[in-house]
C-alpha cells in the first residue's frame, strides 16, 4: 500500500508514477479536502438523525440549524417504542396513534436471521454442486442460476405475491421468508467462486477414506470455508434487513410488520403539515441501529469484501 | 440485492486458476459416470426455490400479463390488449419519461462523483476507515435514507434550507415541486451509493498494475492524457459493470419514492415501478400490472444488452 513512494534515487525518475504529488504538494491538500468533504457529506447526516431524535419538536422550528438538540429530551424514543400513552404523544406532536418498534424489530430480526440461515446453507450445498462434483449438465444448470440475478424483483414480486396468498400465508412470518428461503443466485455464484479455488487434496484423502460426500461437505469444505460463509451471511444479513418491496406486499398487518415498513407507516401517520420529526428520526435510528452494530464490529470484512466485479 | 463482493482469499490455499472450472479432473477417476446422483442431493433445496420463486412466477408473470385479473375469481385471457392499452396510456409514458430522467441523472451524478473519489483514494488515503466512512449511507435501507433527508430538505425547518437561505438564494421546495422532485430522488440515490460505488471502481484501480503507469511516465506522459489514455481504457471493465448494475437499479427505483413523494407532486415521481405497484395492489388490476412488469424487465434486458455490447464490457485490455 505505498502510494507515495519516497523520492526517487535518480534524477531522471523524479516524480515518476505521480508526477503530482511532488512539486505540486497543495494538490494532494486539495484533494484531502474534497475526501474530507465526501466523508463529511456521508456521517454528518446520521449526526442529524441523533440531534433531532434528541430534541422536542416543539423547539425545532426555531432551532433548525443548531448544532445541539433543540430542547433535549427521550420523548421520541418512549413514543417509538409505544411508552407513552396518546395524549402525552400528540402533546409531544406525536400521532396519538399506537405504534411498537419492539415488535418490529423483533419481526426483521426474524425475517432477516431466518432467510439468511437457510439461504446461506442450501446456496453452499448448490455452490459445492456446481463446483466440487462432475456431473453432466452442470455448467447448463449453473447458468439457468446465474440468469435470475437479471430479473426484476418486481417481475416475480407479483406472481410471487399471488402464490403466498394462495397459500394463505399473507401477513405471516412464513409468508415473509419462504421466497428468499432457498437460494438467492448471488450467494450461490460468491461460494462458488470460493469452492472452485479450494485444494482438492484433502477432499481426496478424505474420500480416498470413503467418506461420503455429505461428510465431506459438513467436516471439511464447510469448516474451510467459515471466513466467506460469515462475510456472505454478513451482506445478506443487511440487504434482508433493508428490504420494503417484498414486506411491504405481504407483512402490513401490525403483527408481521418488519422496520422498513414500519418506518412508512410511522411517516405516513405523522401529523400532516407539522410531521413528528423527532419521533421519526428517533425510529429511523432505532431501524438502523443492528446494521450499524454490526458494521462497527465487523467493519473491514464488510470493506474489504467489496471490489469484486466479476468479470476477472 | 445487488452487492458485488469479492470471496476472500480460500483456506485451504491453492493456486487454481480462476476460471476453466473444467481444468484438469484429478477426482475423475473416483465415478466413472459423475456425480449426479449425489449432486442432485445438494442442488435440491435451491432448485426448489428457482422452479417455485423464479421459474413459475417468469412464466405466470408473463401470462398474467395477457389477461385480466382483479384477484378476486380467475384471470381472463385477454390476448394483447393490456399492452395496447399500455401503449396509449399517457401515465405509462409519464412513469417512462419520469424514470428515464431520475436514471440519468443518477448515472452522470453518481458515476462521476464515484470515480472522481475512487482516483482520490486510491491517491491520497486508502485507510479502510476512510472507505468504510464512505460505504455507511450504503449500508442504510433506503427507507431510512428517503426518511433522513425528507428532513434535512424539508422546506419549512429542514437544515439544508436553512443553509440555502444563509447564502442568500431562496428555498427549495426539494419534495413539493414538480421540477425539482425527480433531481431530488436522484440526489438522496446518489448519496447512497456514492461511496459504495466509488470502492468498486477503487478496487478496480487497484488492479492496474504500477509498470503501466510507469511506463507511461517514462514515455513522458502527462497526468492528464496518463487519466484519460491509460487508466480510464483500462478501467473499462469495472466501469462497464458499475454503469450496468446502477442503470438497471436505478431503473427500479420504488423504495424512496414510495416513502416520501408517492408519485406526486402530480405525477412528478410516478416512477414506473411505483406505478406497477399502484395498477396491481392499489388497483386490483394485475393483468395490467404484469404486462407493465414484463415491458420493464424488456426494457432492462436491452438496457443491459445494448451496455454489455458497445461497451464490450466482458473484455479487458490488461490481459
Amino acid at each position: 500500500m505505498t502510494t507515495l513512494t519516497p523520492p526517487p534515487a535518480l534524477p531522471k525518475n523524479a516524480g515518476r508514477r505521480r508526477p503530482l504529488s511532488r512539486p505540486f504538494n497543495w494538490r494532494r491538500a486539495i484533494a484531502l479536502t474534497l475526501l474530507a468533504l465526501a466523508i463529511a457529506v456521508s456521517i454528518l447526516p446520521f449526526y442529524w438523525v441523533l440531534r433531532t431524535a434528541l430534541s422536542s419538536n416543539g423547539s425545532l422550528a426555531a432551532n433548525s440549524a443548531n448544532l445541539l438538540p433543540a430542547d433535549f429530551n427521550l420523548g421520541a424514543f418512549k413514543r417509538v417504542f409505544g411508552l407513552q400513552s396518546a395524549s402525552e404523544a400528540i402533546a409531544e406532536g406525536g400521532s396519538g396513534a399506537s405504534i411498537n418498534f419492539w415488535q418490529y424489530l423483533w419481526n426483521s430480526l426474524l425475517f432477516s436471521g431466518i432467510t439468511t440461515a437457510c439461504a446461506v446453507f442450501f446456496s453452499s450445498m448448490a455452490a459445492y454442486a456446481f463446483s466440487r462434483l462432475r456431473w453432466k449438465g452442470r455448467d447448463a444448470v449453473f447458468s439457468l442460476f446465474l440468469a435470475t440475478m437479471l430479473v426484476p424483483p418486481i417481475f416475480t414480486a407479483l406472481p410471487n405475491f399471488l402464490l403466498i396468498k394462495n397459500l394463505g400465508l399473507l401477513n405471516s412470518m412464513l409468508g415473509l421468508v419462504l421466497p428468499y428461503l432457498f437460494m438467492t443466485p448471488f450467494a450461490i455464484f460468491f461460494m462458488r467462486q470460493f469452492f472452485l479455488n479450494m485444494s482438492r487434496e484433502v477432499e481426496e484423502a478424505a474420500m480416498l477414506d470413503g467418506a461420503k460426500h455429505w461428510r465431506i461437505f459438513f467436516q471439511i469444505i464447510m469448516p474451510n470455508a467459515a471466513a466467506p460463509i460469515a462475510t456472505l451471511a454478513l451482506l445478506t444479513f443487511m440487504g434482508q434487513w433493508n428490504e420494503y418491496f417484498w414486506p411491504l406486499l405481504v407483512g402490513t398487518s401490525e403483527e408481521s410488520r418488519v422496520l422498513t415498513v414500519g418506518l412508512g407507516v410511522f411517516k405516513s401517520q405523522s401529523p400532516q403539515g407539522a410531521p413528528d420529526w423527532s419521533g421519526l428520526m428517533a425510529a429511523t435510528l432505532v431501524s438502523a441501529t443492528p446494521v450499524l452494530i454490526l458494521f462497527a464490529i465487523f467493519g473491514k470484512r464488510i470493506v474489504n469484501s467489496i471490489g469484486f466485479n466479476g468479470t476477472k | 440485492m445487488t452487492m458485488l463482493t469479492k470471496p476472500p482469499e480460500p483456506g485451504l490455499s491453492a493456486r487454481a486458476p480462476r476460471k476453466s472450472p473444467k481444468r484438469g479432473k484429478p477426482s475423475d477417476g473416483f465415478r466413472g459416470i459423475g456425480d449426479l446422483k449425489i449432486a442432485l442431493f445438494f442442488i435440491a433445496p435451491a432448485m426448489i426455490g428457482l422452479i417455485l420463486f423464479y421459474l413459475v412466477p417468469t412464466i405466470r408473470g408473463i401470462y398474467l400479463s395477457f389477461t385480466e385479473y382483479s384477484i378476486l375469481g380467475d384471470p381472463e385471457w385477454i390476448g394483447a390488449r393490456n399492452y395496447e392499452r399500455i401503449a396509449k396510456d399517457p401515465l405509462f409514458w409519464n412513469a417512462l419519461g419520469v424514470t428515464s430522467e431520475y436514471v440519468v441523472i443518477n448515472i452522470v451524478l453518481q458515476t462521476a462523483l464515484a470515480l472522481g473519489l475512487a482516483i482520490l483514494m486510491h491517491r491520497v488515503a486508502k485507510s479502510t476507515l476512510i472507505r468504510g466512512a464512505l460505504l455507511m449511507p450504503y449500508l442504510m435501507a433506503n427507507v431510512i435514507a428517503a426518511l433522513l433527508w425528507f428532513w434535512m430538505l424539508d422546506y419549512q425547518i429542514g437544515v439544508i434550507n436553512q443553509i440555502i437561505e444563509w447564502t442568500g438564494l431562496p428555498r427549495v421546495a426539494f419534495f413539493g415541486s414538480e421540477q425539482w422532485a425527480i433531481p431530488t430522488q436522484a440526489l438522496i440515490n446518489t448519496w447512497r451509493h456514492m461511496g459504495y460505488t466509488a470502492l468498486l471502481i477503487f478496487a478496480g484501480l487497484q488492479a492496474i498494475p504500477n509498470s503501466v503507469y510507469e511506463a507511461a511516465s517514462i514515455d513522458g506522459s502527462k497526468a492528464v492524457s496518463t487519466f484519460w489514455r491509460i487508466t480510464l481504457p483500462l478501467l473499462r471493465p469495472v466501469l462497464v459493470l458499475v454503469l450496468v448494475v446502477t442503470v438497471i437499479g436505478s431503473f427500479q427505483v420504488f423504495d424512496t419514492v414510495a416513502v416520501t413523494t408517492a408519485g406526486g407532486p402530480v405525477n412528478a415521481t410516478r416512477v414506473l415501478q411505483f406505478y406497477i405497484y399502484q395498477r396491481a395492489f392499489n388497483e386490483q388490476d394485475f393483468g395490467y400490472g404484469s404486462a407493465l412488469a414484463v415491458i420493464l424487465f424488456l426494457i432492462l434486458a436491452i438496457v443491459a444488452f445494448l451496455q454489455m455490447k458497445f461497451l464490450r464490457g466482458n473484455q479487458s485490455d490488461l490481459d
